[in-house]
């Protein structure tokens, strides 16, 4: 196992209580910054980390930091993106509901750089038991003086609230977010201006993932320059990964970045191997937004070189042979798993969260989700199967938002690597009519292959 | 005329102070949450209209909201709403067989309620449980790496419930 710079006590007995997490050395980080560093000090540190969000998109958060309109007269805010919805990622519930006093120390750092007196973290709705476990941290943070007026005896100050969505998987998008936030429909809003000049309450904001906030409390206590030492090139850090679908130990994994693929698959510290030791058919590296890849594409590039869990050797390939590390939502299938099933599940779930403002999005995810209804049920036309990839090209880049893209890349990738299979459930309705997804045989085996030949 | 109690009443007064002053109306997600939970699982118009009146703001503001968000009940439900998740992950691990399963045993479609009132089974997209798929949450609580025996004894541990299982439990917004 890699250095775990999140999850290093997350075995410690009552980590979640104030007492127990600070006798780890828990908000060394709130008496370092507010003590002996300028909130400047703090994100140039936060920057020489070269720390990315980790919630998806991966850009630089140093960076995000410094866009901060500072020269505004109104309130400064740090918002925290816990409405962790991208399927396969479950990584943050899991920082939040074993080690929640790790992200209310992060608010308080970041919070402090970036000079804000009021904080929230938006949690999606369905985590609501997970309300609780931050307030009560929460709590106890307030009365070891971590929170409210003049912590630890400076002139700081802040509140912190945790506030519940109620199920929109598009207020993970950070002016969705800030809409939901301020009692509205979760529609994203046009950019510029972001957030950083008019985010919440129209005020200078920054929205950052669970993770990425939970991440300066180490930048913060070592240095950045020690923390851009574990990594791989602009991939810096440590970055948690869940891992699910056909493997032996599906769960949350800490991993220093750079480990290759397939010890993150097959190594005993981390997945186990195959749930039923068949074949590994595909992945989906970064929460169901991403490209899916081939078992051959996933472990080597097209290049022939091993494939890294690292922002840059996932997509290395571009979207021709590559993918994302994205929310690092790491789905696993074996080859009893049905692509185009698959596939309609996804679609199904964006044409369900498409939040309707934008008619490609709207109308699009839509007319995907019944087209592949009707090839997985046995009623698909040959001509189908390009109309999706027209489909999805229509959506691709004509939106508010990054949901479309979202909802248009996995079915460009699924069509361009799995394409037989598409033709396949044309060609056979009769084979498909009652597929049973996990099936103990192997969906499409090389004697079906050659029918489709 | 429907009311919180004071209990309840309190605690949205307490939501409410979260938000800046002139805000309030970032309080209504939250206060929405409690309102269902209060009055009978579901938001009627009669319930929004009173959140509104809460809130000052005009019910239409209220009715957009929570037509949105797919945790609001516009619709009365069980004492028990099963809610499958049925997205890619859980899907690669048996959530189809969870929903057949279940809804054989209640004899209910995904939507619908159970004759005694008792349950109600709905599919649900992506509740970030995927490495302990397949997975249903009842209330505040999730369950997870669901068999068949194990469906038997939840269904009948929820079933023998005298209460409707709330998300207030775990709603205690002390700050």
């Amino acid at each position: 196992m890699g250095r775990q710079l999140l999850l290093e006590h997350i075995a410690e007995p009552g980590i979640e209580t104030f007492a127990v997490y600070r006798k780890k050395g828990g908000y060394a980080s709130v008496e370092k910054a507010l003590k002996t560093m300028t909130p400047d000090q703090v994100t140039e540190e936060v920057k020489i980390s070269g720390l990315r969000g980790r919630g998806g998109a991966g850009f630089p958060a140093g960076m995000k930091w410094s866009f901060l309109d500072r020269k505004s007269e109104k309130p400064r805010y740090l918002v925290c993106n816990a409405d962790e919805s991208e399927p396969g990622t479950f990584k943050d519930r899991y920082l939040m509901e074993k080690i929640p006093h790790l992200l209310i120390e992060g608010m308080i750092t970041g919070s402090y750089a970036l000079g804000a007196k009021t904080s929230y973290i938006y949690i999606r709705g369905e985590y609501m038991y997970i309300v609780g476990i931050l307030e009560k941290a929460i709590d106890e943070a307030y009365a070891n003086g971590f929170l409210g007026k003049n912590i630890l005896g400076t002139d700081y100050s802040l509140d912190l609230y945790v506030h519940p969505g109620a199920g929109a998987y598009i207020c993970g998008e950070e002016t969705a977010l800030l809409e939901s936030l301020e009692g509205k429909r979760g529609n994203p809003r046009l950019k510029p201006p972001f957030p950083a000049v008019s985010g919440l309450y129209a005020s200078p904001t920054v929205v950052n993932n669970v993770e990425t906030i939970a991440a300066v409390v180490p930048i913060v206590n070592n240095g950045g320059a020690e923390y851009a030492k574990i990594g791989i090139g602009k991939s810096t850090g440590t970055k948690l990964i869940s891992a699910s679908g056909h493997i032996k130990k599906p769960g949350v994994y800490e991993i220093e970045l750079g480990v290759s693929v397939e010890e993150f698959i097959y190594s005993d510290q981390y997945c186990g191997g195959m749930l039923t030791n068949r074949p590994l058919k595909a992945v989906v590296a970064g929460g169901s937004s991403v490209p899916i890849l081939p078992a051959d594409l996933i472990l080597k590039t097209a290049k022939g070189q091993q494939r890294l869990m690292t922002y840059e050797s996932l997509s290395d390939g571009g979207f021709v042979s590559g993918s994302m590390l994205g929310s690092g939502g790491f789905i696993v299938m074996d080859d009893t798993t049905c692509i185009v099933r698959n596939l309609w599940s996804f679609a199904r779930f964006y044409h369900h969260e498409s939040c309707g403002q934008c008619s490609p999005c709207r109308e699009g995810t839509g007319w995907m989700e019944k087209v592949l209804h009707r090839i997985e049920h046995g009623h698909g036309h040959m001509g189908d199967i390009d109309l999706l990839v027209d489909v999805a090209k229509k959506i691709e880049g004509n939106t508010i938002c990054p949901l479309g893209d979202a909802a248009a890349w996995p079915v460009a990738s699924a069509i361009r690597h799995f394409r037989e299979e598409f033709e396949f459930h044309v060609k056979y309705p009769e084979k498909v009519k009652n597929p049973k997804h996990f099936a103990i045989e192997p969906f499409l085996s090389e004697k079906k292959l050659e029918l489709v030949n | 005329m429907i009311e919180f109690s004071t209990e309840a009443m309190a605690l949205a007064q307490r939501i409410i102070k979260r938000y800046p002053e002139g805000k309030h109306k970032s309080a209504l997600l939250p206060i929405l949450h409690l309102a269902q939970s209060e009055f009978g699982g579901w938001l009627s118009p009669e319930t929004m209209d009173y959140v509104a009146s809460i809130l000052n703001i005009k019910p239409i503001e209220v009715y957009e909201v929570a037509s949105f968000y797919s945790m609001y009940n516009l619709k009365p439900v069980g004492k028990c709403l099963l809610e499958v998740c049925r997205t890619g992950p859980c899907l690669l691990r048996g959530a189809d067989d969870v929903v057949a399963y279940i809804g054989n045993k209640l004899n209910i479609k995904p939507g619908e309620t159970s004759a005694d009132g008792m349950f109600t089974l709905k599919t649900v997209e992506c509740l970030g449980a995927c490495g302990y798929a397949p997975m249903l949450q009842c209330g505040a609580d999730f369950y997870e790496n669901l068999t068949e025996e194990k469906l038997d004894i939840l269904i009948e541990k929820l079933g023998a419930q005298p209460e409707r299982s709330t998300y207030l439990k775990s709603f205690s917004l002390n700050v």
